[in-house]
């Protein structure tokens, strides 16, 4: 297959690093401009270039849509379950400062941990609503 | 610990199942758990409607961030009442889904129906406990997105267009709401409600907080379909699948007339609408809507319809009850709420009894149906008499408050509009009760053919007449309704009598 040799072999090359500015953002979001929203998009960029480069069928093996439906609703319970640990650890609902022994440490790992669950749900998303518009059409 | 987090459970209960139902096996599972969720929910509303019936106020911190910055969930007797109509209409609803959404959905989106309901439940419930403004849009939009995925899972093709139809008119609605917040931001700084309260009487002069006031006027006349603002009703709850209409009908734009009522009166205040021609405005159109959605209802030949264009002239007598600023109107709006919800998911139910075994609501194809499903007919007789207003029923009781305001004002037109639309309400419920009983004609043009059509099975029939007697019992029994309405708009309305 010499089709596209070159997309192909670009978006190899760029799929990591794409990726892992998507880590960046997500994990930078606490301090600079980022979050898991965008980061969540990026990520999911990476994947939609590369099911247009190398076909449905190809991301599919890659990360099947079942598996997709289970993240997004993951996402969502990390988010709503750090919420839950706040309350349990005697605090109110999403009051990251119980979380650790103190009250800054404890606002990182919550903000952390809700940013991930957000680029999570986000990217698993996109890539739902990207394979079911690209299903359209086949039988 | 329940009791401290009490307000926050009822809305962090749905969320967390919502994802929980999305993965469940198609099936059983996730009718199962939902239900479990819901009347935990209920359960949930009922303590906390008993935590301040007695005229407290409960405040709870999000984050443990204290108001105005963080976001507050505040629970007062009126917000109570509205919780607990939403969670129990959810919860009376859920054992009716079981047999209908089997027949009307398919069988591979049941985990991700229940899911969109759950979250349409999160959205309603959290407009009800929140007392942040901005945080009261989010959940607006919550609850609009999971309705308009709900309804465009109707059977028929133009469930897709109705959603789309109130897909867009719903973001207008909810992007205006969103400008007149953003406005009231510019100005004050605060987001919260109660302390909006406090600092807009300063500025009440400022061209900028009367323009807020507009957009959010209209952003959520939109939303509750107030007449001119209705034409998405019909549509979507006509083609919505019979579990999404009873749901909607009885919750959300409840919900969207209880945040105008919280809007006008608990940020603005009455002073605001009685310097502008606002409340004129709301008596107006209040009484255009209950004349001309009334007159609609009588020529229109699908049943589910007829009852659409019945509920925007619903929502004009709840109009009035604004546009009166009084306690009394007040009272009758908020009554009306209630009452509204239990009787047109009365209604809604016993059509969707019928959907369930003649596959239509055409009115043509319900002829003599009254004596093929007797209970369903009897059911529905009586959420028609309650819709009518007749002494003995729910629905007296919010017609007779609305009229005691209509006399304390001495606006005998609207004396008069309050009973000519209850005339024409007798003459489309008649329409439906002249067919279905009178008229025993063979039922040529339905698909089945009329033998097999028999009673309703008792899982639609056991949640219709538990609503049925509920419209009765609340005919007589006022104290939940009027009991805690009448000081939750003396509440509001602060020291205005």
């Amino acid at each position: 297959m010499m089709h596209n040799l070159i997309l192909k072999v670009i978006s190899k090359f760029l799929i990591p690093l794409i990726m892992l500015f998507a880590l960046y953002v997500q994990f930078h979001g606490d301090f600079g401009p980022g979050g898991g929203f965008q980061a969540g998009v990026i990520f999911s960029a990476a994947f939609i270039l590369y099911t247009i480069v190398f076909g449905l069928d190809a991301a599919k093996k890659i990360i099947p849509p079942g598996v997709l439906k289970v993240l997004a609703s993951l996402g969502v319970l990390i988010y709503a379950g750090t919420g839950i640990a706040g309350l349990i650890l005697g605090g109110n609902y999403l009051e990251y400062g119980v979380l650790a022994s103190n009250q800054i440490a404890g606002q990182h790992i919550g903000i952390l941990v809700i940013e991930l669950g957000v680029g999570i749900t986000v990217a698993s998303v996109m890539m739902i609503i990207f394979f079911a518009f690209a299903e359209r059409g086949r039988s | 610990m329940i009791e401290s987090h009490l307000s926050l459970l009822i809305v962090v209960i749905p969320l967390i199942a919502a994802p929980v139902v999305a993965v469940l096996p198609n099936g059983r599972a996730p009718w199962l758990f939902s239900t479990l969720v819901t009347w935990s929910v209920f359960y949930l509303a009922i303590l906390q409607l008993a935590n301040v019936s007695t005229g407290g106020v409960v405040s709870y911190e999000l984050g443990g961030w204290a108001p105005p910055w963080g976001i507050e969930y505040r629970i007062d007797s009126v917000n109570a009442l509205v919780a607990l109509i939403v969670s129990g209409i959810a919860a009376i609803s859920l054992p009716y889904a079981l047999t209908s959404v089997a027949k009307e959905i398919p069988e591979k989106q049941t985990s991700l129906f229940y899911a969109a309901f759950l979250l349409c439940l999160t959205g309603l419930l959290g407009i009800t406990q929140t007392g942040d403004i901005f945080n009261l849009f989010v959940f607006l939009e919550i609850s609009s997105l999971s309705s308009y995925a709900l309804i465009s899972l109707g059977r028929q093709r133009q469930a897709l267009t109705a959603s789309y139809q109130y897909l867009i008119m719903g973001t207008i609605g909810a992007t205006f709401f969103l400008i007149g917040v953003g406005l009231l931001y510019a100005m004050t700084g605060t987001l919260n409600m109660q302390d909006l309260s406090q600092r807009l009487p300063e500025i009440f002069e400022h061209r900028t907080i009367h323009t807020a006031f507009a957009f959010i006027m209209v952003g959520f006349a939109l939303k509750l379909a107030m007449f001119p603002l209705h034409l998405w009703l019909p549509n979507a709850y006509t083609y919505a699948p019979s579990i999404v209409t009873i749901f909607l009908a009885a919750t959300a734009t409840k919900v969207a007339v209880y945040v105008m009522i919280r809007v006008i009166f608990g940020v603005f205040s009455l002073h605001l609408i009685e310097s502008t021609p606002t409340d004129e405005l709301f008596l107006l159109l209040g009484m255009a809507g209950v004349i001309a959605a009334s007159i609609s209802a009588i020529y229109q030949t699908n049943a589910k319809r007829l009852f659409a264009y019945s509920s925007v002239a619903q929502i004009g007598y709840m109009v009035l009850g604004i546009g009166f600023g009084s306690v009394l109107g007040l009272t009758a709006s908020f009554v009306h709420i209630f009452n509204h919800a239990i009787m047109k998911a009365a209604l809604f139910m016993a059509l969707g009894a019928i959907l369930y075994r003649t596959g239509s609501n055409q009115v043509k194809d319900m002829r003599g149906l009254a004596h093929k499903m007797p209970w369903t007919f009897a059911a529905f007789v009586i959420g028609g008499l309650s819709l009518i207003g007749v002494p003995g029923t729910a629905g007296f009781i919010s017609k007779w408050y609305l009229v005691l305001a209509a006399l304390e004002q001495q606006s005998w037109i609207v004396v008069a509009v309050i009973l000519t639309g209850s005339l024409l309400a007798v003459a489309y419920v008649w329409k439906l009760v002249e067919i279905m009983y009178f008229n025993s004609g063979p039922n040529a043009s339905s698909k089945t053919s009329s033998e097999d059509i028999k009673e309703a099975p008792l899982s639609l029939l056991l949640p219709l007449w538990l609503l049925v007697i509920a419209n009765i019992y609340f005919g007589f029994d006022t104290s939940l309704t009027v009991g805690i309405a009448e000081p939750a708009a003396t509440m509001l309305l602060g020291d205005k009598p």
